[in-house]
C-alpha cells in the first residue's frame, strides 16, 4: 500500500506490506534505526516516537495507520546539530548506560514535559510508566526530566 | 587538571543519545538472509519425527533444517564445570535431535529472504512430539519417581559439591546456644536486557573465514568457544564484533545454541544470515539466573556470636547446562558464604539439578546475591531468635578492621583472602544517614496507630575482580581470567586503547580513558578506547563479574607505564641525559612532560605533535637498538579478587489491608575501593539497586506443573518501573584494594547483591510484632498478606 | 515480531465500515489497535482483512446533552482530560486516566476497550457503576446495550459480526460522589481489582450506591449486596463491613486469579478497595 508520511520534516512516500509496523517502517524502510524494540507487548517503551505530536509505542501501529501522519523519531530531536535540552540533560546527568532504553525514554519525556511543563518527582516517575529501563534504575533518568523542567523546559 | 575521581560525562554518549549508535538489529549486510526457529512448546518430550515440506514452499523460503543438518558441528561447551567433582554434563546442540527438555529448546529452523517470511514458514513446520511428564522444582527432581532427563544424570543430579568444614559446623552447631533453622526459596529471575540476543553471521567459502556480529560481553571468549570447542577451526577463521550492545547483566556472556546455528547456517546457505531473538523468545530461549532451595542451619551463643552456618542448597540448572551453569552454585555461591562476618565454622553442599525449564547461568552477581541472601537473612534471623537488634548482631561477628587479609575459616575460599575492609565505618555512615535510632521511634509510633513500618540491613561483602587464573583453574574453570590491553600513541599524540574487556553500558570508554588521561598527561579527548573486536583488540575474558577495571583496567595501567618508560628512554636520549635522571611527570595544567629532573628547560611535552609522541613514531633518532612507536601490550593476572563492601539500609511500610510493600528510603554506602568516576559508579549501584528491590518485591520466573513458563512475557514478569521506586540516598567510603596498583575493587554488582536481603529483611521487621521470622521472595502483595492472616489467628513462621 | 499477512482498507463513514464488514466474514475492525496488533503480533489472533475505522468522522468527540456521550473512537487520553467528563464522571477520568501507560492511552480508544473486553481493564468498571449504555450499530439497524449487559464474560461481549460501536452514553446520574480506585499488577498495569462507587447522600446518610467491580472477576459487574448494605446507612464502618461482605459474596462465582494474584486474594481486595474507593467518593 503506498504511505505519504512526514518523517522528522522529511516528506516520505512508500509501498508497504499492510503488516509493517510502524517501527519497523521507520527501521527498515527509512533506515531510522535509532527507534528501538525490546519487546513484544506494548510494554518497554523503546519503540516511542511522537505521531502528530503525541508519544506512540510504534510496534503498537501500522504503517498504514501512520499514513498522512507528522512523525518524529530520536534522530528528528537534534536541531542543526544542536542537542535537544533533554538530549544533553540525558548526558549530563548519566540518565543512560546501555543506551538502549534511551531513544525512547527521550521521546517519552519531551512529550511528557509538552503536556506537563513542571512535574514533580512522582509525576515523572508516573510519567515513565510505559518505558522500561534495566541500567539506570530510573534514578538518573528522573534527575535528567527534572533538570529539563527546572531549566524552563524545552 | 587530574580527571580520576572525577564525575566526568562519558565519551560514549552522543550516540546513544542521538540514535546513531549501531546494535545488532541495525546492522544489514547485502544478500542478507533471516531465520525464525521452531522452538518446543513441551517441556519434556521426544521428537518423534518432523516435516517440513510444507514450510519449504513458502515463496521467499531458502531452505528448512532440523537437528540431522548439524551432525558435523560439536555440541555447546561446558567449560566450567564444578571444580574437584565429578559432573554429569548435558549440553544443548545447534538444534535439539532427539529429545527436548525445556520451552523453547530448538528444533527446525527456516531460512528465508525476510524476517515476515520466515515468521510465517516456521509455523508450517509439522513436528510430531512424544510428551514426557515433567518436573520443574530441583529438590523435587531428585525424588525417586521423578521424570528423568538425562541418561547420565540419575536423579538428574548433575553433580554434588561441598565446601567448608563439615564436622567442625555440626560440632558448633550442637554445642551453641541457640540454632535457628530456615528454608529459604531464592526464586528464578529473567535478566531482560532490553536488548535482546541476536546474530549475523557470514562465511566465506573462497577462505573459510567467519565474522560473526553477536550481542556478546566476551567476545574473545565467543571466538575461542567457536574456534576449539565447536568448529575445531584455527583461531584466525573466525572474527567476533560486539557491537553496540543494549545491557547483558551476565546474559550474553554464553555461548548459545541460536549463535551455532546461525553461523553454522551461514556457510550451508553461502550467505549472510541475521537472527534477532524475539522478548518472547528471550524468556525462554535465553538463560534465567538464580533459583536455590535452601535450608540454612545457624549457631549462635546468647551473646550474639555466632558460631556456625551450615547451607545445603538445591540448585536448578535447568534443561541442560548453559555455558559456565555449574559453576555458579558453587565457586562463586558456597566460597562467599562467610559474608562480612568473621564465623568460626562454615559449610555448604550444593546439588546441581537438571529440571525441565529454561537454563540457569550467571546473572547480575551471579552465585554473590544468593549467597549474601542466606548470610543477611541468618544474620537476622539469629538476632529475631535472641531479641538482639540485628545492628548489634552485625557488629559483634564483622570480621574486625585490623584482621585484614582475612581467610575465611575451613579454607573456605580455597587459599584467597579478603583484601581489606573497615565494615563498622560502612556501616556508621549509612546508620547516620538512616537516622536509625529515630526511626525505631518513629516505627514505634506507627505501630501503635496500625501501620507497619520496617528496617532492614544488608552489610554485605562481594568477591569482584574474578580472576586468578590459577586459582580458577583449581575451581574447574576450562581456562585463564587474565586481561590485556593495548595502548598506543601516535603521532599526533592522540593514544588509543584497545581492551579484551567488552562495555555493554559500564562506560569503559570514559572510565578507561580518565585513566589514561591522569597517567600520560593528555586530555580526554586524546584518548580513545576500543574494544568488541576480536580483529583489532588483544584478548581478554570480557567484562562480568566486576572485573574490567579490577583486572582489564590494572592491564591497561601496566602498559601506560611501559609507555611513560618509553618516553623517558627517548627523552634521556635527546637531552642527551641520563635516564634516571629524566622524570616524567604530569603539570599543573594537566600536561605529561619528560623533563631533566632539576632542570625545567630541559623538557618536553609527550603526548602532542612534535613532541615525544612525534619522536617515538618518527623513530628518526632513537636510542641504540629501541624499536619505533609507542606501542605496548600488557597481561595482568591478579593474585587475588577483590573485596568491595558496604552497607544497604531499606525502609518500607507494608500496608496491612493489602500486603503490599512499599520502599519508602533507601540508603546505600558502599566500599568499592578507589574510585575513578563517581558517577559511573552511582549509576551502577543505582541500577543495582533496582533489580535487588525487585527480586525481593516483584520479579519471579513461574513455570507451572507442566513445565510452562506462565510469566512468559512483561505482561507478567515485573521489570521494575519508575513509579515502584524511590529516589536512593547514596554514600561511600573508600579502602583501597592492595591486591592492585590502582586500589580499584569494581562496582558493577553491588546494588544487586545488597539489596535484595535489605528489603526481605526490612519487611520480615515491620511485621516481627506478629512474630514473622520469613516470608519467601518475591513478597508479593498476595504473599505478605496471606503471611499477616495467618500470625493475625495465632500462627508462627 | 510480523502479524500474519491481512488486507487493509480505511472506510470513511460508519454505513461504508458496516458494507465492509457484511462483505468480509472475518475481517477484524482496527481503531488504536491497542489490543488488537499485540495479539496479532503474538500470531494469537489474525484476520484476513483489517478494516480501519480511526478517520471516520463522527465517532471521536465528547458532548454532554443531558447525558454524556463518547464517542467509540475517544482516546483515553482524551477522555481523562475532558472538563465534561471530569465534572459529570470524574470516576472514568481517573480510570481511562489509569489504562497502560502515556503512550497507550494516547492512542487507544474507549470504543477498542470494550470490545475487547479485558476483565482486568478499568474503564469497564466504571462503564458499569454509571449504567452507561454502548451504542452499536449494526445492518439492520442501531441499538443500545446496558453496560452491564453488554460485558458477557471473559472477553466476550454483546456485538454482533457485523456490528460497530459508535458510542457510549452515560446518563444524567446527579450523585455526590463518585470513585475509581484499583490495585495495578505490578508488570502489566491492569487491574488485579478495581472498583467504582457513585455515592448519593442525604445529609449523613447514603441514599443510594452503585458498586461495581473488575479485575477480580470474569466481568465487570455491579453488587447488589453492596450496594444495598450502603444504601440507608451512615457509611460507617459497620456498614462499610458489611457492603465488603456482600461484595465478596456477590462475586463469589465468578472470580478469576492466577499464581500471583490467586482467587480468594483478589476475592478479599475486593472488599478492601470497595472502602477505599467508598472514602475517596467522600463517604
Amino acid at each position: 500500500m503506498k504511505i505519504s508520511v512526514n518523517v522528522n520534516g522529511s516528506a516520505q512516500e512508500n509501498d508497504v506490506e499492510a503488516r509493517t509496523l510502524l517501527v519497523n517502517y521507520l527501521r527498515d524502510e527509512l533506515g531510522l534505526t535509532g527507534t528501538k524494540i525490546g519487546c513484544d507487548t506494548s510494554q518497554c517503551g523503546a519503540c516511542t516516537v511522537h505521531m502528530d505530536g503525541k508519544a506512540l509505542k510504534s510496534c503498537t501501529c501500522l504503517a498504514v495507520q501512520a499514513d498522512g501522519c507528522d512523525i518524529t523519531t530520536i534522530e528528528g530531536l537534534a536541531q542543526n546539530g544542536d542537542l535537544h535540552p533533554m538530549q544533553q540533560s540525558f548526558w549530563d546527568n548519566h540518565g543512560l548506560q546501555c543506551g538502549f532504553c534511551t531513544p525512547g525514554m527521550i521521546m517519552t519525556t519531551t512529550a511528557l514535559l509538552a503536556d506537563n511543563p513542571n512535574p514533580d518527582e512522582d509525576e515523572i516517575r508516573h510519567g515513565l510508566e510505559g518505558n522500561l529501563c534495566r541500567c539506570t534504575g530510573y534514578h538518573n533518568i528522573v534527575k535528567a526530566v527534572a533538570a529539563v523542567a527546572q531549566a524552563g523546559g524545552d | 587538571m587530574a580527571v580520576v575521581g572525577k564525575a566526568v560525562k562519558r565519551k560514549e554518549d552522543p550516540r546513544l543519545i542521538t540514535g546513531e549508535a549501531r546494535y545488532l538489529e541495525d546492522i544489514k549486510l547485502p544478500g542478507m538472509t533471516h531465520i525464525a526457529i521452531l522452538r518446543s512448546p513441551h517441556a519434556h518430550a521426544n521428537i518423534v519425527s518432523i516435516n517440513s515440506e510444507r514450510a519449504a514452499a513458502v515463496p521467499g523460503v531458502i531452505g528448512v533444517f532440523t537437528g540431522q543438518d548439524f551432525m558435523d558441528v560439536n555440541p555447546l561447551p561446558c567449560p566450567w564445570p564444578a571444580g574437584g567433582v565429578d559432573n554429569n554434563l548435558n549440553t544443548p546442540r545447534a538444534l535439539e535431535v532427539e529429545k527436548v527438555t525445556h520451552v523453547g529448546a530448538g528444533v527446525a529452523v527456516v531460512v528465508a529472504e525476510d524476517r515476515a517470511t520466515a515468521q510465517d514458514a516456521v509455523e508450517l513446520v509439522d513436528v510430531e512430539w512424544e510428551v514426557l511428564p515433567a518436573v520443574t522444582d530441583a529438590e523435587e527432581a531428585t525424588f525417586d519417581g521423578a521424570p528423568q532427563l538425562h541418561e547420565n544424570a540419575p536423579n538428574n543430579v548433575c553433580m554434588e559439591w561441598d565446601c567448608g568444614d563439615q564436622s567442625g559446623t555440626d560440632a558448633a552447631l550442637g554445642s551453641s546456644d541457640v540454632v535457628v533453622k530456615q528454608r529459604l526459596r531464592n526464586q528464578r529471575l529473567i535478566p531482560t536486557p532490553m536488548e535482546t540476543r541476536g546474530c549475523i553471521a557470514q562465511h566465506e567459502a573462497v577462505n573459510g573465514e567467519y565474522t560473526i556480529w553477536m550481542t556478546s560481553q566476551a567476545p574473545h571468549v565467543h571466538r575461542l568457544l567457536f574456534t576449539a570447542f565447536i568448529f575445531g577451526v584455527p583461531e584466525n577463521k573466525v572474527r567476533v564484533i560486539s557491537p553496540q550492545i543494549g545491557g547483558g547483566f551476565g546474559a550474553k556472556i554464553f555461548m548459545y545454541p541460536e549463535y551455532v546455528l546461525t553461523t553454522a547456517l551461514s556457510k550451508k546457505v553461502g550467505r549472510p544470515v541475521k537472527w534477532v531473538e524475539t522478548r518472547s523468545e528471550n524468556y525462554i530461549a535465553t538463560t534465567h539466573g538464580r533459583d536455590h532451595v535452601t535450608d540454612v542451619e545457624v549457631g549462635a551463643n546468647r551473646d550474639g556470636t555466632i558460631t556456625g552456618l551450615k547451607v545445603r542448597t538445591y540448585a536448578n540448572l535447568g534443561g541442560t547446562l548453559s555455558t559456565v551453569a555449574p559453576g555458579i552454585p558453587t565457586t562463586l555461591y558456597g566460597r562467599m558464604l562467610s559474608g562480612a562476618y568473621k564465623l568460626p565454622n562454615i559449610y555448604c553442599h550444593v546439588t546441581g539439578v537438571y529440571t525441565n525449564t529454561g537454563m540457569v547461568d550467571a546473572y547480575r552477581g551471579a552465585g554473590r546475591p544468593e549467597a549474601t541472601y542466606v548470610v543477611e537473612r541468618a544474620v537476622d534471623l539469629v538476632a529475631s531468635e535472641l531479641g538482639m537488634d540485628p545492628v548489634e548482631v552485625r557488629r559483634k561477628n564483622f570480621v574486625p578492621a585490623d584482621s585484614f587479609p582475612y581467610e575465611p575459616s575451613g579454607n573456605l575460599l580455597n587459599g584467597l583472602s579478603y583484601d581489606s575492609g573497615n565494615y563498622d565505618k560502612a556501616l556508621d555512615m549509612a546508620l547516620e544517614m538512616t537516622g536509625y535510632e529515630d526511626f525505631r521511634a518513629e516505627q514505634a509510633a506507627a505501630r501503635a496507630e496500625g501501620r507497619y513500618l520496617g528496617i532492614g540491613l544488608s552489610t554485605y561483602i562481594e568477591i569482584c575482580g574474578i580472576a586468578p587464573s590459577a586459582w580458577m583453574f583449581g575451581e574447574g574453570w576450562g581456562a585463564a581470567l587474565w586481561e590485556s590491553a593495548n595502548v598506543r600513541m601516535h603521532i599526533t599524540g592522540d593514544v588509543v586503547v584497545t581492551s579484551g574487556s567488552q562495555s555493554h553500558g559500564q562506560g569503559h570508554e570514559t572510565s578507561i580513558a580518565q585513566l589514561v588521561a591522569d597517567e600520560l598527561g593528555v586530555s580526554m579527548d586524546q584518548v580513545h578506547v576500543q574494544h568488541s573486536d576480536t580483529l583489532g583488540t588483544p584478548f581478554g575474558y570480557g567484562t562480568y563479574g566486576s572485573r574490567s577495571t579490577a583486572v582489564g583496567g590494572v592491564a591497561v595501567w601496566r602498559s601506560l607505564q611501559r609507555i611513560k618508560e618509553k618516553a623517558r628512554a627517548i627523552a634521556a636520549h635527546e637531552f642527551e641525559a641520563n635516564v634516571d635522571d629524566v622524570e616524567y611527570v604530569v603539570n599543573d595544567e594537566g600536561v605529561g612532560v619528560v623533563q631533566v629532573k632539576g632542570s625545567p628547560d630541559q623538557s618536553k611535552v609527550v603526548g602532542e605533535f612534535m613532541g615525544i609522541a612525534t619522536s617515538a613514531a618518527g623513530g628518526w633518532d632513537l636510542p641504540g637498538d629501541m624499536e619505533p612507536f609507542l606501542d605496548e601490550t600488557a597481561y595482568y593476572d591478579p593474585p587475588d579478587c577483590t573485596y568491595p563492601f558496604g552497607t544497604h539500609i531499606c525502609i518500607v511500610e507494608v500496608d496491612a489491608e493489602t500486603g503490599n510493600v512499599g520502599i519508602k528510603r533507601y540508603i546505600a554506602v558502599d566500599d568499592v575501593g578507589k574510585v575513578i568516576n563517581p558517577m559511573i559508579v552511582d549509576g551502577q549501584v543505582h541500577g543495582g539497586i533496582a533489580q535487588g528491590v525487585a527480586q525481593a518485591l516483584w520479579e519471579g520466573a513461574q513455570y507451572d506443573e507442566n513445565g510452562q513458563l506462565v510469566s512468559g512475557s512483561m505482561m507478567d514478569y515485573a521489570i521494575p518501573r519508575a513509579d515502584l521506586l524511590p529516589s536512593f540516598e547514596l554514600g561511600r567510603t573508600e579502602t583501597p584494594s592492595p591486591n592492585n596498583p590502582l586500589g580499584v575493587k569494581g562496582a558493577g554488582e553491588t546494588g544487586t547483591i545488597a539489596a535484595t536481603p535489605a528489603v526481605v529483611n526490612a519487611v520480615v521487621d515491620a511485621l516481627s510484632h506478629l512474630n514473622v521470622r520469613h516470608i519467601d521472595m518475591p513478597l508479593t502483595p498476595s504473599r505478605v498478606w496471606e503471611t499477616i492472616q495467618s500470625r493475625s489467628n495465632g500462627g508462627n513462621s | 515480531m510480523w502479524p500474519a499477512e491481512f488486507d487493509y482498507t480505511r472506510p470513511s463513514s460508519v454505513a461504508e465500515a458496516l458494507q465492509l464488514l457484511s462483505d468480509n466474514e472475518d475481517a477484524k475492525l482496527l481503531a488504536g489497535g491497542h489490543s488488537l496488533l499485540p495479539a496479532m503480533k503474538l500470531r494469537l489472533n489474525e484476520a484476513p482483512l483489517l478494516i480501519d475505522i480511526s478517520r471516520i468522522e463522527g465517532l471521536g468527540s465528547i458532548s454532554n446533552n443531558g447525558s454524556l456521550k463518547i464517542g467509540a473512537l475517544c482516546t483515553h487520553a482524551e477522555i481523562a482530560a475532558s472538563a465534561d467528563v471530569q465534572s459529570s464522571c470524574s470516576a472514568l477520568a481517573t480510570a481511562t486516566g489509569m489504562v497502560g501507560d502515556q503512550q497507550v492511552r494516547n492512542w487507544g480508544t474507549l470504543g477498542g476497550n470494550v470490545a475487547h473486553a479485558d476483565p482486568a481493564s478499568d474503564p469497564p468498571t466504571v462503564l458499569v457503576a454509571f449504567d452507561a449504555n454502548i451504542n452499536i450499530e449494526g445492518a439492520s439497524g442501531s441499538r443500545s446495550v446496558a453496560a452491564s449487559d453488554f460485558f458477557m464474560d471473559l472477553f466476550t461481549v454483546d456485538l454482533e459480526p457485523g456490528e460497530i460501536i459508535t458510542s457510549i452514553d452515560i446518563p444524567d446520574h446527579p450523585h455526590e460522589g463518585c470513585a475509581y480506585v484499583k490495585m495495578p499488577h505490578p508488570a502489566s498495569r491492569y487491574a488485579v481489582v478495581g472498583i467504582c462507587v457513585v455515592l448519593h447522600r442525604d445529609g449523613g446518610s447514603c441514599s443510594g450506591a452503585h458498586v461495581a467491580v473488575g479485575g477480580a472477576t470474569v466481568r465487570a459487574m455491579r453488587s447488589p449486596g453492596a450496594e444495598a448494605a450502603l444504601r440507608g446507612s451512615s457509611l460507617d464502618d459497620a456498614a462499610l463491613d458489611a457492603a465488603a461482605a456482600a461484595l465478596k459474596d456477590d462475586i463469589a462465582n465468578d472470580l478469576i486469579g492466577d499464581m500471583s494474584f490467586p482467587e480468594a486474594y483478589r476475592q478479599e481486595m475486593a472488599g478492601v478497595y470497595l472502602k477505599r474507593a467508598v472514602k475517596a467518593a467522600g463517604g
